[in-house]
């Protein structure tokens, strides 16, 4: 599963972080790496972008962005 | 002795906080060479001869941004007596990853580790002692906002410029990428130390297959392929690629130390509350009409009820100075020309410009309210669907919407964009926001052809602008902003009360910037002006305006427009004239047709446009480049005048087109 199909008020374990060059390695460098929780919080009011919530901080990213995540072990809040 | 500072750290980490809290308030501002990336210096309060620069706000040492680069490029060319790293203690696993990478430059470093009052009252406990020992460097906690432990830094700081000592070496990456590392550092040993690179940081460089520090190192081919095989290698052991390799690398690094250093039970107070108060913010259904609301208030305060009393009350004021000056220069016998320059060029010039200075004030007293409080980014959340299309983020939208207010103030905050290609991108479309100086010109105009539809118009006429800025940003990102833009990767801050002195600080910042430009390019474009006005061909003073230089340019440029529907000189004198303000276009009509009533005017008008050629030189006056002060904004936000040059002749031309279109399929229609 990717990240930008997670329902709000979901979680799961990142298991590969895809895309590349600059976008890879922002997401990478704010701390989406492989085997980190990741709950899924909101999604802004035009559908886009969503709302994450990882290391005790808030981050926003595209459903374009999210959707080069994989997830893994997802589950309820 | 002298020190060099560099005060680096996340964004939203308290930075600007903290270096006014080191500096007080005197600062200088200006932009890293090359870049339109803002550069803050100040002497450090308290210690002789220490400067402190305050670096971009970054979360890595990567070279993808400008503020990172620029961030790379000062510490490793400036060598820094010493770091300052700011650190969120509130959010210690995302802000410690900077710092590891600050640590490989190999240059002595503090750390201040700030908001400790928030984690203090949320009842978890970071022992900041086990942590300063693990990572081999000091650590002062700190609330820059509350004004707690900044002495103890300073002392820290102070005991840096004297003993000077080099980081002690740590060694915080295991296995595969360890041994990659230090098999990479024996071959560029000799590469890093000719090109003054910290060891450590170029082989860890490498491994990350860093460009730029590739080329610095003048790694020849060979040694390319040793390198590219080792980390091959590392690659295939730990089957991923060498990137997500160092992040984990770090991550999991600081993982282990958070575990042994911090004690967490909740989260902070401010979390929670954040939580809470996005409920509101960022609803699915309230959270863009509570942003139209707020912006609305913004506008109403700022234009209304705080902003035009004062500004006519400083408009008067100046216009009382001038008088009396003006009276005074009669007194003691100064020529009439010296005075006229001097009144009617200069003081009037200048002064109908300084009346802006409290709208500029008060709307960035309220963007920095909006801005420190966290709730831009909030802004940028809701809305940045809308603006992507256009190849742009939610971040720019703030900037534009102020645009329709003044475009001078929304250039300037353009500054707080992230992305250097957003940031140029967001000056160059937002003047096409129609600005509250060309509503007289609207009034004008509909008074004279469609007094009974002027909402209509007036509608048609920000649309059209709003389309045109939309067309524009289309065009411009498939051609000269091609290339990729910053991903929206944003972090959204806990919510927090704003420092009123960092908003003072703001506020006089931008005051000052306006008001030397009032005193420079703007100063000296009302003197041409009115040169250009005073005189005629041979130089002799005129008593008709229509006798004047600028009328006969007017009258040369004027056949320019025919394809637009109007040739007259007083439209395409009155178009030169709007430069200095967009309100002269009104006046230099009522000047040149000598009019004297609006009803005089409305005739006049109506000789030189038809109906559909006045909504043509409507569309033309709004699109066309910005006035002066809006002008010299984007020259120092772009940091270059070539930029600046371009940019007007984008806006005018983009402006031409247009009218043109408007006017000849306007014409098919009607006939």
């Amino acid at each position: 599963m990717t990240l930008d199909q997670i329902k709000p008020g979901y979680r799961g374990t990142l298991s590969v972080v895809g895309g590349e060059g600059a976008l890879r390695r922002h997401l990478l460098d704010m701390g989406l790496t492989p085997n980190t929780q990741v709950t899924v919080r909101k999604v802004a009011p035009m559908g886009d972008p969503i709302e994450l919530f990882l290391r005790g901080y808030v981050l926003t990213l595209r459903k374009e962005d999210a959707a080069k995540i994989e997830v893994v072990g997802v589950e309820k809040v | 002795m002298s020190g060099l500072f560099a005060l680096a750290g996340n964004q939203n980490s308290g930075k600007t906080t903290l270096f006014n809290r080191l500096t007080g308030s005197n600062q200088h501002v200006g932009n890293f060479p090359g870049v339109t990336v803002e550069k803050k210096e100040g002497r450090i309060k308290g210690i002789k001869d220490a400067v402190l620069v305050d670096l971009p706000g970054i979360y890595s040492l990567s070279p993808y941004t400008s503020e990172e680069v620029v961030t790379r490029d000062f510490i490793l060319k400036e060598h820094p007596t010493g770091i300052i790293n700011i650190v969120d203690a509130t959010n210690l696993e995302r802000n410690l990853y900077l710092s590891l990478q600050l640590m490989e430059l190999g240059i002595p470093m503090v750390i201040a580790l700030n908001m400790m009052d928030e984690v203090r009252a949320s009842g978890n406990v970071i022992h900041v002692e086990l942590l300063s020992q693990k990572l081999g460097i000091p650590i002062v906690p700190i609330s820059a906002g509350k004004n707690e432990g900044i002495g103890d830094l300073s002392e820290v700081v102070k005991k840096m410029m004297t003993e000077q000592k080099a980081l002690p070496k740590l060694d915080f990456c295991t296995g595969e990428v360890h041994r990659a590392i230090h098999s990479i550092a024996h071959i560029i040993d000799d590469q890093a130390k000719q090109a003054g690179y910290p060891l450590r940081f170029a082989a860890t460089k490498m491994v990350e297959g860093d460009r730029p520090t590739m080329e610095a190192l003048q790694i020849d081919e060979n040694e390319e392929h040793i390198i590219e095989h080792i980390v091959e290698e590392m690659e295939s052991r730990l089957h991923t690629d060498r990137e997500a390799a160092l992040a984990d690398m770090r991550y999991g690094y600081i993982e282990a130390l958070c575990n042994e250093c911090v004690v967490k039970h909740q989260e902070t107070h401010e979390q929670i509350r954040s939580e809470k108060i996005d409920r509101l913010l960022t609803h699915k259904y309230l959270g863009i009409p509570i942003f139209f609301g707020i912006m609305l208030v913004v506008f109403w305060l700022t234009f209304t009820v705080i902003g035009q009393p004062l500004q006519d009350l400083l408009g008067n004021v100046l216009e009382r100075l001038t008088m009396l000056f003006s009276a005074f220069l009669q007194d003691i016998g100064v020529s009439e020309w010296l005075r006229s320059l001097i009144i009617d060029g200069a003081c009037n010039g200048v002064s109908s410009v300084l009346s802006f200075l409290p709208i500029i004030v008060l709307l960035f007293f309220f963007l920095s309210l909006l801005e420190d409080s966290g709730y831009m980014a909030r802004v940028a959340f809701v809305m940045d669907k809308l603006l992507r299309k256009i190849g742009l983020s939610g971040r720019s939208f703030v900037p534009m919407l102020i645009g329709f207010g003044c475009s001078v103030p929304a250039i300037m905050a353009t500054r707080t964009l992230s992305s250097e290609r957003d940031r140029k991108m967001t000056i160059v479309l937002t003047p096409f926001m129609s600005c509250s100086a060309k509503l007289p010109i609207y009034g004008m105009i509909t008074m004279a052809f469609f007094p009974h539809h002027s909402g209509l118009v007036m509608f048609g006429i920000y649309v059209l602008g709003i389309i045109v800025a939309i067309l524009s940003g289309l065009l411009l990102k498939g051609t000269l902003f091609r290339g990729e833009p910053i991903p929206f990767v944003m972090e959204l801050p806990s919510y927090r009360i704003p420092s009123g002195k960092s908003v003072l600080l703001h506020m006089w910042e931008k005051a000052k910037d306006f008001i030397r430009k009032a005193f420079t390019i703007i100063f000296l474009a009302a003197i041409v002006i009115w040169f250009l006005q005073s005189f005629d061909l041979y130089l002799n003073p005129v008593s008709d305006a229509s006798q004047s230089i600028l009328a006969a340019i007017g009258s040369v440029i004027a056949p320019i427009f025919i394809p637009l529907g109007f040739n007259d000189w007083r439209a395409s004198t009155a178009l030169i004239t709007g430069i200095t303000a967009k309100e002269t276009v009104v006046s230099t009509f009522s000047v040149l047709t000598g009019a004297t009533t609006d009803l005089q005017l409305t005739t006049a008008l109506q000789q030189i446009f038809t109906p559909l050629s006045s909504i043509s030189f409507l569309v033309f006056t709004i699109l066309y480049m910005p006035c002066v002060a809006a002008f010299a904004a984007t020259r120092r936000e772009l940091g270059s005048l070539k930029g600046a040059l371009l940019t007007a002749c984008y806006q005018t031309g983009a402006a031409y087109v247009t009218a043109m279109l408007v006017y000849q399929i306007g014409r098919l229609l009607i006939s």
